[in-house]
């Protein structure tokens, strides 16, 4: 269908063709900025709007219809707030902090493949390069945690290091399992091998396992409860950002959101076949790819919200013990049955 | 194999778990268990268990069941209560008897625990269920509780 505009080409035609090189990759980063600080208010809102749900009450309906303007009314009132700070606080980290924890959390938005041709970079160490922004955001973490000069921040920044440094490992292993099928690291060529199946269904159990094992590493990333001792409410008071008020902690707030958005489109793109239509029945219609990524990855947003308010949180120990003892044991042992299925040719191809 | 039951067990516990908000969610759609508070002010009724504020039922002859005892003064923890009595004779007895000229509470120093409605030997007084107590001024809390010209109903015997 050449006919149809893609979404791409709608967005090139938005900037003036002289406009090349530095500029125009700017003027694309302002883009995806605007759209993913209200995708981030939105995932605020669907997060409060779950919760109430779950909890049979009714959630934020006052402002706007049915409430959806809530945390735009959030955001301006946040915005408008004095921002407050320790008087012992190393002031350069403190403030640095919550660019930190943002930035990584938006350089990650930049790489997946919307649709074939929505792309904003495809690296060819597409996957690599999300497993190492996603752990630069916990030195976000440590430094809001540290430079705050609270006892209560360090200690909620000290379980952020501790998790993350444990959960990575099942990230990165569990990804890399699903890479002996697609044979790349770039993500468009992921979604490329998936059109003979979803990897879900060619790596049939070891990939199961291993999406299992994404997901609940992948909630503990992203500091969510049931793993979120970061912040623990009734221990820490609000942990590493106990300190930060207005739009810094609007940030660290914010982040979280795209935080868990990546986590969900990481899984998306890795499992279930990215912009893939299912069965490929919108196949002849390319621009509806970001509407089947955005419905799966949305999926597996409600997924992780849904654990959220079923699971309550663990102790340090026993999050050390699912790790170490269960998570990364299984994640070894997956990825040695996912070689062999690639190496007899056992996968499931359409 | 203690290790792969427990991997089976915590998987069908969490499952377990996320069934049951899972159901819970499904339901949501049937309306909030919550009190649409201001929305539903005029239809709203507090259960029967709930403490509002300390109140004397008065009967269609303007008559109430307080003795003038003073045992909800003494069980009072912080002195919300006071009672002014006076002794009158009986007209049928001749006997001199104890009357209440004034039950004075004062419910802005009330802690709602309810010590005085239990300690109360004829049930004079008893929670009411109204909520919306706020008031522009603390003088307004302090409040009398047997109406003017109320006595004492025939045959509640201290």
């Amino acid at each position: 269908m050449n006919t149809l505009i893609n979404i791409n080409n709608l967005f090139l035609s938005i900037i003036p063709a002289e406009i090349t090189g530095l500029p125009k990759m700017a003027m694309i980063a302002l883009i995806y900025l605007g759209i993913f600080a209200v995708l981030g208010l939105y995932l605020v809102l669907l997060e409060r709007k779950v919760a109430a749900w779950f909890q049979l009450r009714l959630g934020p309906n006052r402002v706007g219809y049915h409430g959806l303007l809530q945390t735009m009314a959030d955001a301006l009132k946040l915005v408008s707030k004095e921002l407050t700070g320790t008087v012992k606080a190393d002031k350069f980290l403190y403030n640095l902090a919550p660019y930190f924890v943002i930035i990584t959390s938006l350089m990650a938005l930049g790489i997946f493949p919307f649709t074939q041709k929505l792309q904003a970079y495809d690296l060819n160490i597409g996957l690599f390069f999300l497993i190492a922004i996603s752990s630069i955001g916990v030195i976000g973490i440590l430094l809001g945690g540290w430079s705050s000069n609270n006892k209560f921040s360090l200690i909620g920044a000290m379980r952020s290091g501790v998790q993350t440094i444990s959960y990575e490992l099942s990230v990165g292993l569990s990804l890399l399992t699903m890479v002996l099928l697609t044979q790349s690291l770039q993500l468009s060529e992921i979604v490329e091998v998936q059109k003979n199946g979803w990897l879900i269904v060619q790596g049939h159990i070891p990939a199961i396992i291993a999406f299992m094992v994404f997901m609940i590493a992948g909630t503990a990333e992203t500091n969510r409860a049931p793993f979120d001792m970061v912040e623990a409410e009734s221990e820490l008071g609000a942990g590493f950002h106990t300190e930060y008020s207005g739009m810094k902690f609007a940030y660290f707030f914010l982040a979280e959101f795209i935080n868990m958005f990546i986590i969900a489109a990481i899984a998306t793109t890795v499992f279930f076949g990215g912009w893939l239509s299912p069965f490929g029945v919108t196949e002849s219609i390319p621009w509806l790819g970001v509407f089947w990524f955005l419905a799966k990855t949305f999926i597996l947003v409600f997924l992780m919200m849904w654990f959220r308010w079923t699971f309550p949180r663990l102790r340090v120990d026993q999050l050390l013990t699912l790790e170490w003892k269960y998570l990364l044991p299984i994640n070894l042992v997956n990825i040695v049955i996912m070689a062999v299925i690639v190496w007899l040719n056992l996968s499931i191809q359409f | 194999m203690s290790y792969l039951s427990d991997i089976y067990n915590g998987i069908k516990t969490l499952l377990t778990g996320m069934s049951v908000t899972g159901k819970y969610f499904l339901n949501s759609r049937k309306g909030a268990i919550t009190q649409q508070y201001p929305d539903n002010r005029d239809t709203l009724k507090m259960f029967e268990r709930f403490r509002g504020e300390v109140v004397m039922p008065h009967d269609e002859n303007n008559e109430h069941s307080c003795t003038g005892c003073q045992k909800c003064e003494l069980a009072c923890p912080n002195g919300s209560i006071e009672i002014i009595w006076d002794r009158v004779i009986d007209e049928n007895t001749g006997k001199k008897k104890k009357i209440i000229d004034q039950h004075i509470y004062h419910f802005g120093m009330c802690t709602q625990c309810g010590l005085c409605v239990d300690a109360c030997p004829s049930d004079a007084i008893k929670w009411a269920q109204n909520f919306e107590n706020s008031v522009y001024d603390r003088t307004q809390l302090t409040r009398v509780l047997n109406q003017p010209g109320s006595k004492v109903r025939a045959g509640v015997e201290e």
